[in-house]
């Protein structure tokens, strides 16, 4: 039997195993895809330093090989049962079964379908892209950056909250980190395409985290970045391409049109639907949000109602990088006590 | 002496007859010109006999109720049909006793009370007699039985009762089963009386009756008549006559108006409070159980309707289709709210200013005028795909808010607001005329319903993009390829119930996929849960709405969910797996 069997094998779960085996706990990843790293392969660069995420990426890649962590790649969990003695029972795709003392799950978060949202025109209307696709076309840039019509962009809009802060799209939380990556990816574009004019249609902006406000300052004072208080309400196309956008200028108290070449959503996480699927086999309890409960907000965000269940990362909520990072870092202490207690 | 019994009965009737003629003379002469003159145009004509049947049918024999819910019919029934029988057969007895017709109207309803010898055909007269008397009887029986448990007349939740209404229900159940006491009381005494009063007599004789003890109980028989007419302008037995009048004043062609008038009154006393519409109303899923249309008529006669109420509904209209009488229902409660509702500050000036979009490119008169709506420009995947079959099909149309268009005003209707709704129908209804095209082409059920309603467009035909796609097929404008997934379809309300059209899009389905039939279709649709009819429903209503329209749609658990309302597709796509498609980008996908 394994110490601790950690479900996802993003930056929370590698950091979760690193933290235990420093502490002397045997672990094993398992993890769906074919790589490690979750998300993190698909960004370009990290707020609020613009750094790459592939430095990041391959920090993690030297720790695993290093550290000769195991890891299950194309796998996923079918179900985690408890036992009677405390010990848990993890199926898998794969034929063999898992048996550990403690689980985390690290399972992550997934993006908010923006075809959901019909009226933004997403998979519809070809120069609409959502903010992780911007991410993904950033990363395999090489030359001149244009729009999926091969125009080279003078008119660009972000909009925010897609899939948060909104009720019909059934989720009323904030996904925190979308305001700051808006602004991240406003400048960016600005530096690649400096003569274009970049819009942000906003709700509020959230610039919770240390270097984000000073961000957004420079997004309007450096790069002239536009901001505009109001939510999109249609999208149109024009016969060359372009879109005409519907939005609410709220501070001028007056509707206004865009014409945009490139229409950017900057999609919100939600919990990942293999996160409720095998928080239903163990009894693992979930916010409203769809997000897994933490036991106590304040001092157990990373303990569950399961005893020996801990979670790490987004299988939470929202979270950036360095908050995962850390949660994951206190996730390895939480299993610390709750294996020393158990001992007892 | 004895016969001062017939008093309460007499007066009774007498009062309800002054009443009857002041208020249908009120309220017919109320009616607007147009409408007297229709009434006297079609008098004489067919109309006429055509109401009659009708009145037959359902004010008598209760069809309508007794499709939707047997027993509750059958009870309907006996009171009705058996009533008016034995009034009928009373007469028929009396004549042929008296030989005329011209008794006072005492003598056939206390017959058996005056006369006690034989005449021909006498034997026959006072079974069949009786034979009307169990069977009125036995409705009775079920509307105490109805009382005390509804839920065997698969009712969840009977009406709530006010005063007056109490004292002619009781009065009501106490006529019949007093008649049956008063006759066999005779019976006892003189030894006539049919199968029934007879029997019951024998067991009278049994226990020792006297002449004193008759006449108390005729008096009762007498006394519950009379209070029942006393009671009856004022409580829900004013339906058994209003309804024979709408039913009449329907044949005749006159059409409920969105202003509340006279014939809406007509309407709203039709009512005789069955409770079918309780039972189909989807708010109960969410726990709203106060708002449903019995409620709201009753509440607009009784002068106590509140806004929260009155604004709580989704205008699906099941109840308007479930509806025995066949009141307008969603209209209805449509007129109460632009009664209720503060005329706001709607100018909408600033459309004759707006700049005209470039022209078309259109050299001749357009085959359609497509009026794309402000839900498909919302939903712009079918947008899209209605402009890709038009293209296709090389159908020459002019796109009327293809760049700056207004509301069709159907929202506005919904929500109360006639005057705001008014001034855009008239912006709109000129830029449709000045196209000169032959049809209008909508893609959205609730422009559908308005421009069919309320525009008045003359020669125009309205179109919705599933009829028009139909007809670009049958005349091979566009082919469309058959394919393996199999398609269940969700009949929006504006389109099916609203408009009546439910067949072109299942037809353009059975050509594109396997369309599969749902448990509730058509007319008995479902509704989304999205309607713009309720502005106060919560989020959280809504879904549990929708989540339980959805287990119907998808109990066979279909590849894709095809609908043709572009709020129920969006309405659809929020939560769902399978996929959810509009009748336009599935004809789109389809063609060759």
């Amino acid at each position: 039997m394994i110490d601790v069997l950690i479900i996802g094998g993003g930056i929370a779960g590698i950091e979760t195993a690193c933290s235990l085996q420093d502490l002397g706990y045997e672990t094993i990843i398992v993890e769906k895809e074919k790589t490690i790293g979750g998300h993190l392969n698909d960004w370009d660069t990290l707020f609020p330093t613009h750094r790459s995420a592939s430095e990041v990426l391959a920090h993690y890649t030297d720790e695993t090989r290093k550290r000769a962590l195991t890891i299950y790649l194309n796998t996923y969990v079918i179900s985690v049962k408890k036992q009677d003695d405390g010990t848990f029972e993890v199926h898998t795709s794969r034929d063999v079964v898992f048996r550990s003392k403690a689980v985390v799950v690290a399972s992550g978060y997934k993006l908010f379908n923006a075809e959901r949202k019909e009226e933004y025109g997403y998979k519809i209307y070809d120069n609409v892209l959502t903010s992780a696709d911007l991410e993904v076309k950033l990363k395999d840039l090489k030359g001149e950056f244009k729009t999926p019509t091969d125009k080279v962009p003078e008119r660009i809009a972000f909009i925010h909250c897609v899939g948060s802060r909104d009720e019909k799209s059934g989720n009323h939380y904030c996904s925190k980190l979308c305001c700051v990556t808006a602004v991240k990816q406003a400048i960016h574009l600005k530096q690649l395409c400096p003569k274009a004019e970049i819009f942000c249609c906003y709700m509020d902006l959230r610039m919770y985290g240390p270097g984000f406000e000073e961000m957004y300052r420079e997004a309007q004072e450096k790069y002239h970045i536009q901001f505009i208080r109001g939510r999109l309400s249609e999208v149109g196309e024009n016969s060359n391409g372009t879109l005409q956008l519907k939005v609410e200028d709220t501070l001028a108290a007056r509707p206004c049109k865009i014409q945009v070449d490139m229409l950017v959503l900057m999609v919100g996480m939600e919990s990942a639907k293999s996160t409720e699927l095998f928080a239903q086999s163990c009894g693992l309890k979930c916010a409203p949000n769809r997000f897994i409960q933490p036991l106590d907000h304040h001092i157990g965000s990373n303990l569950t109602n399961v005893e020996g269940l801990f979670t790490a990362g987004t299988s939470i909520g929202p979270m950036s990088v360095f908050d995962t990072v850390n949660h994951a870092k206190a996730t390895a202490f939480a299993i610390r006590d709750y294996f020393i207690n158990t001992a007892r | 002496m004895e016969t001062y019994f017939i008093l309460p009965f007499t007066l009774g009737m007498l009062f309800l007859l002054i009443v009857l003629f002041i208020k249908y003379g009120l309220w017919i002469t109320k009616l607007s010109h147009i409408d007297k003159l229709r009434i006297v145009q079609s008098i004489f004509t067919r109309r006429s006999w055509d109401a009659i049947k009708e009145s037959f049918l359902e004010g008598l024999v209760h069809r309508n109720m007794y499709k939707r819910n047997p027993l509750l019919g059958y009870m309907h029934m006996c009171f009705a049909m058996g009533w008016f029988l034995i009034i009928v057969f009373g007469h028929v007895e009396c004549y042929m006793y008296y030989g005329t017709l011209a008794k006072a109207p005492w003598y056939p309803i206390f017959f058996q009370y005056y006369v006690h010898e034989w005449f021909p055909g006498e034997r026959f007269m006072t079974n069949l007699m009786d034979f009307l008397l169990l069977y009125i009887l036995t409705g009775v029986l079920l509307a105490y039985f109805k009382r005390i448990n509804s839920k065997i007349f698969g009712i969840k939740k009977t009406t709530k009762l006010k005063p007056l209404d109490r004292v002619a229900l009781i009065s009501l159940w106490f006529i019949f089963p007093m008649r049956l006491l008063a006759e066999s009381a005779t019976a006892a005494l003189y030894g006539n009386g049919g199968f029934l009063t007879n029997t019951v007599g024998q067991l009278f004789v049994w226990i020792g009756v006297n002449s004193s003890m008759e006449s108390m109980l005729w008096w009762g028989y007498s006394l519950s008549l009379g209070l029942f007419f006393v009671g009856f302008p004022f409580s829900r037995y004013m339906h058994i006559f209003t309804e024979i009048l709408f039913i009449f004043l329907r044949h005749y062609g006159i059409k409920l108006k969105k202003q509340f008038n006279s014939y809406s009154r007509i309407q709203v006393y039709s009512c005789s409070r069955c409770g079918v519409c309780i039972d189909v109303c989807q708010m109960h899923v969410a726990n709203i159980s106060n708002n449903q249309s019995v409620y709201i008529l009753k509440n607009i006669r009784d002068q106590n309707l509140t806004d929260r109420k009155l604004y709580n509904c989704l205008l699906c209209g099941r109840c308007e289709q479930a509806c025995p009488v066949r009141i307008n229902l969603n209209d209805l409660r449509i007129s109460q709210r632009i009664r209720a509702t503060k005329e706001f500050n709607s100018d909408y000036a600033f459309l004759q200013t707006l700049p005209v979009d470039e022209p078309q490119m259109i050299d001749s008169k357009p085959e359609v005028i497509y009026f794309a709506g402000c839900m498909t420009h919302m939903t712009p995947g079918i947008k899209k795909s209605v402009l890709k079959v038009l293209d296709k099909a090389g159908v020459k149309y002019q796109f009327m808010d293809k760049e700056k268009g207004a509301c069709c005003g159907r929202p506005l209707m919904l929500a109360g607001q006639y005057e705001a709704a008014k001034k855009l129908i008239a912006y709109n209804r000129e830029k449709i005329l000045e196209s000169r095209a032959p049809i209008l082409l909508v893609s959205c059920p609730i422009c559908y319903k308005v421009f069919k309603d309320d525009y008045e467009l003359g020669q125009i035909t309205i179109k919705h993009h599933s009829e028009y796609f139909l007809e670009l097929v049958n005349q091979g404008r566009i082919q469309l390829a058959q394919s393996e997934k199999t398609i269940v379809y969700h009949d929006p309300c504006e389109l099916g119930r609203g408009c009546g059209v439910y067949e072109p899009p299942r037809e353009l389905l059975r050509m594109t996929g396997q369309l599969q039939s749902v448990q509730q279709e058509k007319v008995n649709s479902l509704c989304c849960s999205g309607s713009l009819g309720d502005l106060s429903l919560s989020m959280a209503d809504r879904n549990v709405i929708k989540a339980e329209t959805l287990k119907v749609l998808l109990q066979k658990n279909p590849d894709v969910l095809a609908t043709a309302c572009p709020l129920c597709k969006k309405t659809f796509v929020k939560g769902v797996d399978v996929q959810v498609k509009d009748i336009a980008e599935i004809v789109a996908e389809a063609m060759e």
